[in-house]
């Protein structure tokens, strides 16, 4: 059980047992592991819960088509990997160039309302009716216009679905001006240009970080909806593929690749903070 | 530490005022003209009358305190002479030239440093540089030594966080120097700081002005810090502002901080409370 485990889990046991865990990814850096040993402790409760819920549900008898066991997962993830990485790839593809699309025009919105109030009254409204409206409704009919075998209208239900969270996020950034600082630029013969470029941009900069952020994940929730909805391809897809096959092993292996998605999402930001962002604490 | 760079800086400043057609000393045609400045304010709950048809010269290398009671308009004027801000009426004029906008003769040292927290102290006081599109090679080498006048030396790459009060407001002091302005306009750069430090960038700003003779517009509604750094101090009145009366202050230099406690200070402080407040001479034992 334990080599099954530790081949198909990415645990930290490596690093714990080098000591030196302070080097080797933007994680450490974060302020909850100081030291080896909390890294190990962290590491250790991780692997103890996996344990627990495998000898849970080998004592209970659960059926693989119920709740399959981590070994299980862990195995369908190493053996059908390569059935699974086509599929990764068609929702990473989806996301990025949807996420592109939206947090750009995004970007430009905030920068742009944040300096014309009027346009702000004019699009905080359809702002709103993005945010609060679940996207993934759009697919159907999105699909019933470009086809079915495209995938247009998952990149376009990604985009609306960012666009607005990496906007609102930047807008808030954008009204924090310091006119100190303003009037310091200005006093040096700066041009509106560079107040923006030189100032407000930076200053905005840890709140457009959160946005991306924000906008990443909404993006990959999503994407994966609309694979579930309207798509032969995508982790989505072969969520529902799965689950009406009874493969849960399969099934599961499939939230784990999603989760692990999300979390390299999050991580990614989280050191473009620590780099970008980082005077601000 | 006590350098005497004054020869570098004197040198630039000639051939500055060479280059732009004038030179000021005492006597000649003055650096700043302030000529019926009027200003109003809107805001929500109507218009401010901020100043009210002041007039103002300040010669070449002086000294000037502007003080006044809260919201009596002197900043309003700073910033007027900045260019940062428009006047309702009248002008303002440096070295016979209209000002209309941000001017680079002239340097503003505000009363928060507005260090730029993402950038560390050297880059912040490369800033002008940068917004300016200037090279600053050639001016690296007075820079260091300002940032060793002003003990900064070793702190370049330190964030403004990283940094007092004082050490930021010093770093902002050397940022407006960094690129020699003529003029430097401070609008209550020490109002933010504690007694002990605010002695300690006064006597700063004494040493750096008779080191480098530029000419110092500076705001305050500290009367001590008024009289211990000026030439002249000018009292402005309650808002709207108008001149209330105008104090040369002919004490030797280099100033001590000591020295604010004897009696002719002490006498000139005096006076010049009274006139703020509207008092007589005679009604000082009266309270």
């Amino acid at each position: 059980m334990a080599d099954n485990l530790r081949d198909n889990i990415p645990t930290f046991d490596d690093h714990a047992a080098g000591g030196d865990v302070n080097n080797w990814s933007a994680l450490s850096q974060a302020p909850m592991v100081k030291s080896g040993r909390e890294a190990a402790i962290i590491v250790g409760i991780f692997v103890a819960i996996i344990a627990l819920v495998q000898f849970w549900l080998e004592a209970s008898g659960t059926k693989s088509y119920v709740f399959p066991k981590p070994t299980e997962i862990g195995s369908a993830l190493w053996n059908n990997f390569d059935l699974f990485w086509p599929h990764l790839l068609s929702t990473l593809r989806v996301l990025f160039t949807g996420y592109f699309i939206g947090a750009a025009v995004g970007l430009v919105l905030a920068a742009t309302i944040t300096q014309q109030p009027f346009i702000e009254k004019i699009i905080t409204p359809y702002i709103l009716l993005l945010v609060t409206t679940p996207m993934i409704a759009l697919v159907p009919l999105l699909s019933s216009k470009l086809g079915y075998d495209t995938c247009a209208p998952r990149i376009i239900v990604v985009a609306l679905a960012s666009g607005p969270m990496v906007m609102i996020n930047a807008a808030t950034g954008f009204r924090r001006t310091d006119l100190g600082k303003i009037a310091l630029a200005r006093s040096y013969g700066a041009s509106t240009l560079q107040i923006f470029t030189k100032i407000r941009f930076p200053l905005a900069l840890p709140m457009i970080i959160v946005g991306l952020l924000v906008g990443a994940i909404f993006g990959l929730l999503t994407a994966v909806g609309a694979e579930m909805v309207g798509s032969s391809e995508g982790l989505g897809n072969r969520l529902v593929y799965y689950s009406s096959r009874v493969q849960m092993a399969n099934f599961f292996a499939i939230i784990v690749i999603l989760a692990v998605v999300g979390i390299l999402d999050y991580i990614f930001f989280y050191w473009i903070g620590r780099k970008w962002a980082s005077w601000e604490a | 530490m006590l350098r005497d760079f004054s020869t570098l800086w004197v040198a630039g400043m000639r051939a500055d005022n060479a280059s732009s057609g004038f030179i000021s000393r005492s006597g000649e045609a003055p650096l700043i003209t302030v000529d019926h400045a009027s200003k109003f304010y809107k805001t929500g709950s109507g218009a401010v009358h901020a100043l009210d048809n002041l007039t103002l010269d300040i010669q070449a290398g002086e000294f000037v305190c502007i003080l006044g009671p809260s919201g009596c308009g002197k900043s309003t004027l700073l910033w007027a002479m900045s260019g940062l801000h428009g006047l309702t009426s009248g002008e303002i004029r440096l070295g016979g030239s209209l000002m209309t906008g941000p001017h680079p003769d002239i340097g503003m040292i505000f009363q928060d440093a507005n260090l730029l927290p993402w950038k560390n102290l050297w880059q912040n006081i490369l800033l002008p540089f940068e917004i300016k599109r200037i090279d600053p090679k050639p001016y690296i080498p007075r820079i260091r030594e300002l940032l060793d006048e002003v003990g900064l030396t070793g702190f370049e790459s330190k964030m403004p966080r990283e940094l007092s009060g004082g050490m930021q407001q010093r770093a902002s002091i050397v940022r407006c120097l960094s690129y020699d302005p003529k003029v430097i306009l401070m609008d209550e750069p020490f109002g933010a700081l504690d007694a002990f430090t605010r002695d300690e960038m006064n006597l700063l700003i004494q040493k750096i002005w008779m080191e480098t003779g530029k000419t110092i517009v500076f705001v305050t509604h500290n009367v001590t810090e008024a009289i211990f750094l000026a030439n002249r101090v000018i009292v402005l009145s309650a808002r709207p502002g108008r001149i209330a009366d105008i104090f040369p202050i002919d004490l030797a230099r280099p100033r001590t901080i000591d020295e604010t406690f004897e009696p002719a200070f002490i006498e000139k402080v005096l006076a010049i409370k009274r006139t703020i407040e509207h008092r007589p001479a005679s009604a000082t034992g009266a309270g």
